[in-house]
């Protein structure tokens, strides 16, 4: 249990600045405000949140190519901003991202192989065009796109979203990395071919031993996937995470007043029971701006349980029962 | 049930015009719409809902044929109309809500101004006539007439402005309202509360809706009847507690076991093998034989007939029919 997790976020905020004003006075955009977690050795963490609650940009931190304001993220127990040379590419090597849109990810004017093969060339890992080819073969064939012969010439826009992101996937596989940030890997794929990228995704984990910071705004692609490969779920708003526990304890159990109002928003497909759920109303359905974020408990403006110390007192994560971690002054007892 | 059937589609095909070859996009579609139900018709991405609700609507784009098929509405078949007579019926009788239309507002003139607007193009023109009706529509929908009419689009978020769309669309009091992918934008509290304004203003007017989504969950919370649809097919059509309950058509029950959702058997959920075929160049006989489980050597060859097996419930499929 006392393994080194593969990646650790340390108290990570990341600000942006935007101008603003006659002036042009430069106010913040807090995206990520004092976010922890850890993934661990072949392992799955998910983020989930509304958009813009910044889950995209903790991503882009965790793969380097966002450079945090502060806080720290540690690659195997090493703080990316101290490694060597060497330490860095071997990072950066190891850490890939798969975005949301299959459709602009791949070249249009690259076939399949040529996507493909650019990456193990860039990275020393097939040469040859007889070593290339059959890695790229060996690749599609990991990522279900059986026989290889049959899409290895083909331009992206002779294959369907599913296929796309496929070969999104294969490439990011094809450098053999470590940890996978799956950033709404399956948003834009059709419905009856989601759970296959998914399962995809989990088959890798079984096989070569990858681990993923999964990112989604769909609870139920957040619970299928997080609690398939026995990982967490963590929900965040407005750059932090206001609860954290193992899938299924989030989604069955949710204790946090926001995590609370999304679940059972959520229909679900069963007429009887989704008809019979009681959504958790809000006061209001603005969510703040992360230029000027509400004080104390960020989501006192829409928390239909907020009392005086919520505007005041910004309340830490804790654990409430074991594994099981929530940002709110109803739980800190 | 034997209610009044307000929309009696029958046999539509319709066929977009493409440099490969003509592409069915609804292909030989048959269905009726009782008056005051909520249809969701559900379907992945191209499978002819868009293009559905258009055809009813006759608003196809221009390299689009009907080719065949009659869309009745109170006896009259809206596809021989007259541009003219069409007209009369748009808005007025049959209005419909277009997808990923919450850029369709026009920025620079006032949420107002688009209602009146919409008034004058269908000859009403007593400004606080509209306005009464727009008020009144907005309170059901809970935007505040003030803060909103007199405001610009830019100031309104995705949620409000999805119900401005609607508040618009329903000024003429239609007999049925068509509803494209009206919650696929928004953010998922204020889907919820899309979804519960759409209920609660049917419960209040008994308007009848199609509800068209490519989420099968949200049928599940909206609909009364469903239409399944793939590649251009009606599969499955029937009342939503019987389709849910016990799917019959193998692409129905495929698809219901593909949705991960949140209280299913996440072992259970398995994602259809194959991918969407080719319109232009579509599989022989039954369309989802090279993706179904059940297909036989029949599938392959010919194309199964919808039938209704029990009253309301129609299926495509050859595992259903006595022929
Ligand atoms: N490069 C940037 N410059 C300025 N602001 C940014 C930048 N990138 C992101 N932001 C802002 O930071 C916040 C978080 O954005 P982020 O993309 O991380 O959200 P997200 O949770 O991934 O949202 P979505 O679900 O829409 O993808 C947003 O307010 C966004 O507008
Ligand atoms: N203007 C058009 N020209 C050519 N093909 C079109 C056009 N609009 C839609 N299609 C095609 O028709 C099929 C059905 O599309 P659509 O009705 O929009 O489906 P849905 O609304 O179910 O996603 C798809 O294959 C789509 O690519
Ligand atoms: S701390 Fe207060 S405002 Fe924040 S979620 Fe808890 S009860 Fe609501
Ligand atoms: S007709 Fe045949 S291929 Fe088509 S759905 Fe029925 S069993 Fe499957
Ligand atoms: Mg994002
Ligand atoms: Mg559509």
């Amino acid at each position: 249990m006392l393994d080194t997790p593969i990646i650790e976020v340390r108290d990570l905020k990341v600000y942006f600045p935007v101008k603003k004003g006659i002036f042009g006075r430069t106010y913040y955009v807090k995206a990520v405000d004092g976010v922890s977690f850890e993934i661990p050795e072949e392992g799955i963490f998910t983020l989930v949140g509304e958009s813009g609650c910044g889950k995209t940009t903790v991503g882009r931190t965790i793969v380097g190519v966002v450079k945090p304001t502060a806080g720290k993220i540690l690659y195997k127990g090493k703080d990316t901003s101290k490694l060597s040379k060497e330490e860095y590419l071997e990072y950066r090597r190891n850490v890939q991202i798969v975005h949301q849109d299959p459709y602009s990810a791949l070249n249009p004017t690259k076939t399949v192989f040529q996507s493909l093969a650019a990456p193990l060339k860039r990275w020393g890992i097939a040469k040859s065009r007889n070593e290339l080819r059959e890695k790229v073969s060996e690749l599609l064939e990991l990522v279900g796109l059986n026989p290889p012969g049959e899409f290895i010439n083909k331009y992206p826009h002779q294959l369907s979203g599913g296929q796309r992101q496929r070969v999104v996937i294969a490439r990011a596989i094809s450098v053999n990395p470590d940890v996978i940030v799956a950033d709404e890997p399956i948003t834009m794929i059709d419905v009856s071919l989601r759970i296959g990228i998914l399962d995809l995704l989990l088959k890798l984990k079984e096989e070569v031993g990858t681990s993923y910071l999964f990112i989604t705004h769909d609870f139920g692609a957040a619970r299928y996937f997080s609690a398939k490969g026995g990982g967490s779920i963590a929900v965040m708003y407005l750059g932090k995470i206001v609860e954290v526990a193992a899938a299924e304890e989030v989604i069955q159990n949710p204790l946090h007043p926001y995590t609370k109002a999304l679940i059972s928003s959520v229909p679900v497909a069963d007429p009887e029971l989704s008809r019979k759920r009681k959504p958790l109303k809000l006061k209001s359905l603005d969510i703040p701006s992360p230029l000027n974020p509400p004080s104390g408990c960020k989501f006192h403006t829409r928390c239909p349980y907020s009392t005086d110390i919520c505007s005041k007192v910004e309340p830490e994560l804790k654990e409430v029962s074991p594994g099981h971690y929530v940002a709110c002054h109803l739980y800190q007892g | 049930m034997g209610n009044e059937r307000i929309l009696e589609v029958k046999n539509l095909v319709v066929h977009y015009l493409t440099a490969r070859g003509p592409l069915p996009a609804v292909n030989d579609v048959s269905f009726s719409i009782e008056k005051g139900r909520i249809v969701g018709v559900v379907g992945e991405s191209g499978s002819g809902k868009t293009t559905l609700a258009l055809a009813i609507l006759r608003q196809l784009p221009r390299l689009t044929r009907i080719y065949k098929g009659s869309v009745m509405f109170h006896g009259i078949d809206l596809v021989k109309l007259s541009e003219k007579e069409m007209n009369e019926i748009r808005w007025k009788k049959i209005s419909y809500v277009p997808q990923a239309a919450l850029n369709a507002l026009n920025p620079t003139i006032k949420i107002i101004d688009h209602f009146i607007e919409t008034g004058n193009a269908h000859g009403i023109n007593d400004k606080k006539l509209i306005v009464e009706k727009a008020v009144e529509i907005m309170k059901m929908l809970n935007l505040e007439p003030e803060r909103v009419l007199y405001g610009y689009p830019h100031e309104l978020s995705g949620g409000m402005k999805q119900r401005v769309l609607i508040a618009l669309s329903m000024i003429f009091e239609p007999e049925l309202l068509i509803l494209d992918e009206p919650t696929t934008a928004l953010d998922l509290l204020t889907q919820r509360l899309i979804l519960d304004l759409i209920k609660d203003l049917h419960r209040r007017t008994h308007m009848t809706v199609m509800f068209i989504t490519h989420d099968i969950a949200t049928i599940a919370d909206i609909a009364d009847d469903v239409i399944v649809m793939y590649a251009g097919k009606l599969m499955e059509k029937g009342d939503v507690f019987t389709v849910f309950k016990n799917p019959h058509h193998p692409y129905t029950k495929a698809l219901m076991s593909s949705i991960p959702d949140l209280t299913g058997d996440i072992n259970k959920m398995r994602s259809i093998p194959g991918s969407l075929p080719d319109l232009i160049n579509p599989p022989s006989g039954c369309i989802f034989h090279p993706r179904c489980p059940y297909a036989f050597e029949k599938c392959k060859r010919e194309e199964p007939p919808a039938v209704e097996i029990k009253p309301g419930h129609v299926v495509s499929c050859w595992l259903y029919s006595k022929q």
